[in-house]
């Protein structure tokens, strides 16, 4: 559904993103990985259309990125991107309203008014409908966010979700959440792109990784193939090892280096 | 949440009987605001230095219009109100709702409560460009006649307003994403440039150059008349009639300006619509009434408030509530020290700045 073929992105000279290329199909889970300033955001906004490649192309739906319109494009993909400062007092429900702005007019039909309700509780926050966004918590404020990306794509067919960071800021069971709601908007046949941190849960999650190193695909496949102890130390800098407990049925990375040890 | 995934199917069944409704309605706070300002209107043009009762100003009207044959109202009295009281009635209704709507867009716009047209420069943008028009006018282009001239100030008011608009909005971007800080420091950079140039005019001016000048700075609706309200009324009215329009994508830009492109909205020429709706209205109002400030500041607030930050309801609750407060804060100024007036300038300024830091108190308290 979206092909990036050979994709690069510079500025004044400096290459924030080097020939980048995957192909993303409906109903696939795709996570980014990769180290702070490997090119991860510069990514997402290149495939939201924020941003246009400096080389190569980057085609969905079988058509150039840039030969959408925007009023077009919201209508086919949503994006959730990192900083989300709100400052005016709007409740919880007229944010996640705007996610449903590309698809009426004037007024919002009841149908939008229930989509609404069905995401503020889909990511567990039906009680706080009328809370103003300001006063809720950060952890809050991003899934007030997620519910706004998912309204919008919620009656999409073959849409796609563009997540950088979702989890930021979330406790651990919201962030076990929120993995678990994208797993099942793939089954909806949405792909769902997403810049994750927590490689653990790349490796649980994903159907495919992309590795970035330094604006560069470093790896890229099933997850189990590109997250290795080699291709993680390579691009994090970190020795790691991967366990297998016997209790779980996911491998386990944890980093492989002395314990620091509390000298009193 | 996993019991609400378990139990969907029953809740989508109540939810068909469930009506869903917004909390903001705007057809409510039209109707209050709307009624409101009627009452304000007619309480203006009945009190003044000649006091009109209301059933005068009904039979003023109606004898006016034809319903009625004949009245026994004072010639007097129906003269002072067709040719004094209504134009300025109308002129502070024009401009109170073009302030009002030129900050609840701005602050939109800026995605900064505090943007208002005063405190970051544009009013004194419009000022400068329409005062500077005056001193050549007075020289050189007397033969203008009226309504060519008002017009002509207005116009240019308005390109001052919308050229330091701009100049305001790109270097809070450079500078910064559009922080607090930023905004007013280049306001203060603005009035401060303004300040210097009509100190400069000041100081080359002749007598009756000085008084215009003067009256730039505070702020009047004395020269109220029917020319003025026709070089106001097309302004006032484009913006009033487009500016709703703009609300949905004033929303969504409180999200921040790349999501908001991610939900269809052009900032380009969001950004260039806004600006020019909005400098308008102000650039209009200066150009006949100088510089009132404040009121797009505490205006927009109330009404955020009261009917919460729905730019729909905020836009069009704004123009009717700048109408109300401009329309109140002028019969006060003309009666508080009759028979002189007060600048209505230094009576917004004098009410309205005690209430902002109120307001700024008040938030800060409830964030707490």
């Amino acid at each position: 559904m979206i092909h990036v073929r050979n994709a690069g992105f510079e500025v004044r000279g400096r290459k924030l993103l080097e020939d980048v290329s995957f192909s993303a199909k409906c109903g696939e889970f795709w996570a980014i990985v990769g180290a702070n300033g490997a090119g991860k955001s510069t990514l997402i906004k290149v495939l939201s259309a924020e941003l246009g490649t400096t080389s190569g192309s980057v085609l969905f739906h079988d058509r150039e990125l840039r030969k959408y319109k925007l009023k077009e494009l919201a209508k086919k993909r949503a994006v959730l991107s990192q900083q989300n400062n709100i400052t005016l007092s709007f409740t919880s429900q007229e944010i996640v309203l705007m996610g449903r702005y590309p698809f009426y007019d004037a007024d919002p039909a009841q149908r939008d008014l229930a989509i609404v309700d069905k995401c503020l509780k889909k990511v567990g926050i039906g009680h706080l409908k009328s809370r103003l966004y300001p006063t809720l918590s950060g952890g809050e404020q991003q899934r007030v966010q997620l519910a706004r990306a998912l309204a919008q794509v919620w009656e999409i067919e073959n849409g796609l979700l563009l997540l950088d960071e979702p989890t930021t800021g979330m406790d651990l069971f919201h962030q076990y959440e929120t993995f678990q709601l994208a797993k099942e908007l793939t089954r909806k046949n949405l792909a769902v792109i997403a810049v994750i941190h927590d490689l653990n849960q790349a490796l649980q999650y994903a159907d495919r990784v992309l590795m970035l190193k330094n604006g560069c695909t470093h790896a890229i496949g099933p997850p189990e193939s590109v997250l290795t102890e080699q291709t993680i130390q390579e691009a994090f800098g970190l020795p790691v090892q991967i366990i297998q407990p016997e209790m779980t049925p996911y491998p386990v990375i944890v980093p492989n280096v002395a314990p620091v040890y509390h000298i009193p | 949440m996993l019991t609400e995934t378990l139990n969907e199917l029953e809740t989508t069944k109540e939810e068909t009987f469930q009506k869903h409704f917004l909390p903001s309605s705007t057809g409510k706070m039209v109707w209050i605001l709307g009624l409101v300002l009627l009452a304000c209107v007619i309480f203006s043009a009945c009190t003044g230095a000649l006091p009109i009762s209301v059933s005068e100003l009904w039979q003023i009207i109606a004898f006016k219009l034809g319903w009625i044959a004949e009245t026994g109202v004072e010639e007097q009295k129906s003269i002072v109100f067709w040719i004094i009281r209504l134009p300025r009635v109308c002129l502070a209704v024009l401009i109170g709702a073009a302030l009002g709507i030129a900050g609840a867009s701005l602050q939109g716009l800026f995605r900064n409560p505090i943007a208002d047209a005063t405190l970051i420069g544009v009013t004194s943008g419009a000022s400068l460009f329409a005062v500077f028009v005056i001193m050549l006018n007075v020289r050189y282009f007397g033969m203008l006649n009226e309504l060519a001239g008002a017009y002509s100030i207005s116009f240019v008011a308005f390109l001052g307003a919308a050229f330091t608009t701009l100049l305001v909005y790109q270097l809070s971007k450079v500078t910064g994403e559009g922080g607090v800080t930023t905004l007013l420091l280049c306001g203060i950079a603005i009035n401060a440039f303004v300040g210097a140039m009509t100190g400069l005019m000041t100081y080359l001016a002749d007598d009756a150059q000085l008084r215009s000048i003067t009256f730039w700075n505070l702020g009047s609706l004395g020269g109220a008349s029917w020319t003025s309200v026709m070089a106001v009324a097309p302004f006032v009215a484009i913006s009033l009639i487009f500016m709703p329009y703009l609300s949905k994508a004033l929303n969504l830009l409180v999200l921040g300006e790349s999501q908001a492109a991610s939900l269809g909205v052009n900032m380009r020429s969001l950004k260039q619509k806004v600006i020019i709706l909005a400098t308008m209205g102000v650039g209009a109002s200066v150009a006949v009434a100088g510089t009132i400030g404040f009121v797009g500041l505490v205006v927009p607030h109330i009404i955020r408030t009261l009917f919460g930050p729905n730019h729909r309801t905020l836009i069009i609750g704004s123009a009717l509530s700048g109408a109300i407060v401009l329309t109140l804060a002028d019969t006060l100024s003309r009666t508080i020290v009759a028979p002189s007036e007060l600048p209505i300038g230094i009576l917004t300024a004098m009410l309205g700045t005690p209430f902002f830091i109120y307001i700024l108190w008040e938030q800060k308290r409830k964030r707490l």
